[in-house]
């Protein structure tokens, strides 16, 4: 069953810009799917048109089966959305904040408040359920808005780009609890900037330029595809000019590293036969990064 | 769907939010109400004497009481609902399946809760001052509740459209404040000169204040039925406006 069914979705926006092109997108449920774009790509649209934020041009949305338009309560029971920019009410406490959103979505209070408690505890906001949300940091602020989307058990949680702005520590503590989320069953979906995460992170992606999806695939196909790996090599001993060898590019990045570009079809041990017999000895390799997003820059120019 | 929880989450949370913040919601209207009892009841009102057969002081109270009445319950929608809009924690309600209803509902009833708090703060703080016994209790009842429930509408419309925190402060300063005023709070109509006793009666709040009054005190300028037929009417038009511009989303929804 597709946990979301998007066909030929469009949106233009009342000055007149088109912000989404016919855009058709499936994710099947109990993935963790990531969506990839530039800056304006049309990603916040399309994540408003599914919470309900922003009012779709044209197109449809079907959210476990549920159509958006005419089974609006069910579709809307099943998710669960983490905004790009913060929107709770600021001058209540971490607590009141995700209890009122339980309360709009019909919870119960007694049902609610151990609800809340499991969602503040799982993203370690607990002890600071009585804090005034103004008063949080930038990364727990973020993971408010992650417990107040989980306060109603969503099949299909919703992330545009959670982990913006947040520093890596806390960045890798809520990669673990996204990760921990979907292995729970709940569907994912996460925009993002750092190619990293996606990588890290999601099994299948979208990449969307322009208002309209240019790519679709799992994530290991993607990488696949990918004919040049890039390597990092540090040298023993300093060199002035990077040694020329046929069929790779190499640049020296400092007197004793090198950056080697490998075509799959070459490989490397033809590479570390010709380093020794210009005897230039190899100390360590390591991958560089970030051939997702070397990719990335390659389809949407 | 229940939407009674989420109705009363939305109402709960709107009283606490006037009675967090009662230093700005509460006390001021006890303040200003004991400065106009002192000021145009004692000490001008001495000298005025009865007015359709009561003191000033006792002819005034009414008018006090329901001007506060109006423009808490406007305020307090008004600021609620633009701040909701405004910090983008309006998106909390539009995610969730609320219906539009049950939200216009909630804020509503949130600002008739502050009117009606407001309206009995005020009442109280009259009574230390006159000793007024209220005539008919369920007319002024109603127009107390019917009163409070059309302001809090306009209060909502105006979030509506407000764009700016100016804009939600133009229609009480410049439109509600100077009506009420002139809607009789400190006179009779039968006081004004010819031609002014016609352009007051196009005032509604002079109707309200008057039907109140009549509740209260037993005295009015004019018919009740006609006050009630009008307050009904301004309450239906303004829920069905209410109504369309959340459908349509307008100031809420791209
Ligand atoms: N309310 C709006 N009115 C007009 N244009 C908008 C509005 N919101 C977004 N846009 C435009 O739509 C495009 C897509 O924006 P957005 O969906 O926020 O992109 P992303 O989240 O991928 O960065 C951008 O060019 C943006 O300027
Ligand atoms: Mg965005």
């Amino acid at each position: 069953m597709t946990a979301l069914s998007i066909k030929n979705l469009k949106k233009t926006y009342n000055n007149g810009f088109v912000a989404l092109k016919g855009l058709d997108l499936d994710v099947q449920r109990g993935d963790f799917f990531a969506l990839l774009g530039p800056n304006g790509a049309g990603k916040s649209t399309l994540i408003g048109i599914i919470s309900s934020l922003v009012n779709k041009t044209s197109g449809l949305v079907s959210i476990f089966g549920h159509d958006l338009d005419k089974d609006n309560v069910a579709a809307k029971t099943c998710i669960g959305v983490v905004p790009q920019e913060v929107n709770f009410n600021q001058f209540e406490t971490s607590m009141s904040v995700v209890m009122n959103q339980a309360g709009y979505y019909g919870i119960p209070r007694k049902q609610a408040l151990l609800r809340t408690e499991q969602c503040l505890r799982q993203m370690e906001l607990w002890d600071k359920r009585d804090v005034v949300s103004r008063r949080l940091s930038g990364g727990m602020k973020r993971r408010l808005m992650i417990a107040r989307a989980m306060v109603h058990s969503p099949r299909l949680l919703i992330l545009d780009e959670p982990t913006a702005g947040v520093d890596i520590e806390i960045r890798r503590s809520m990669w673990e609890m996204m990760q921990e989320v979907n292995k729970q069953g709940t569907t994912i979906i996460l925009t993002t900037h750092y190619l990293e995460e996606a990588e890290s992170l999601c099994r299948n992606i979208a990449i969307i330029n322009n208002g309209q999806i240019i790519e679709k695939s799992a994530m290991s196909s993607l990488l696949s595809r990918l004919h040049t790996d890039h390597f990092v090599l540090d040298i023993a001993r300093p060199l002035s000019v990077a040694p020329v060898i046929e069929g790779y590019d190499i640049v020296l990045n400092a007197d004793t590293v090198l950056d080697v570009a490998v075509p799959k079809s070459h490989g490397l041990n033809r590479l570390f036969q010709a380093l020794s017999e210009q005897h230039i000895e190899v100390q360590s390799l390591r991958n560089k990064s970030n051939r997702l997003e070397q990719l990335f820059l390659d389809l949407v120019q | 769907m229940n939407y009674s929880v989420a109705f009363f989450t939305i109402l709960f949370k709107e009283i606490r939010r006037f009675t967090r913040i009662w230093p700005q919601t509460l006390l001021p209207p006890a303040i200003t109400t004991a400065l106009y009892f002192l000021i145009f009841g004692k000490l001008i009102g001495d000298r005025i004497g009865l007015v359709h057969g009561v003191s000033y002081m006792d002819y005034i109270v009414p008018g006090i009481i329901l001007m506060s009445v109006i423009s808490h319950s406007y305020s307090n929608v008004v600021s609620s609902f633009y701040s909701t809009k405004f910090q983008r924690h309006i998106e909390e309600l539009l995610v969730a399946p609320v219906p539009n209803y049950v939200i216009l509902a909630g804020y509503v009833c949130g600002g008739i809760a502050r009117g009606v708090l407001v309206g009995v703060v005020v009442a109280g703080i009259s009574m230390m001052f006159t000793h007024t016994t209220i005539l008919h209790w369920d007319i002024a009842a109603a127009v107390f509740v019917l009163t409070a429930t059309l302001f809090a509408l306009a209060g909502f419309i105006n979030a509506v459209f407000a764009d700016s925190f100016d804009d939600i402060s133009i229609i009480p300063n410049f439109v509600l404040t100077p009506l009420s005023y002139l809607g009789g709070v400190f006179y009779s109509v039968a006081m004004l000169p010819g031609i002014w006793q016609k352009i007051a009666q196009a005032n509604p709040i002079l109707y309200m204040i008057n039907a109140f009054r009549y509740g209260m005190i037993g005295v009015s300028d004019v018919q009740i039925e006609l006050a009630f037929a009008m307050t009904g009417g301004f309450i239906v038009f303004l829920t069905a406006l209410s109504l369309l511009l959340l459908h349509k989303g307008i100031g809420i929804k791209n």
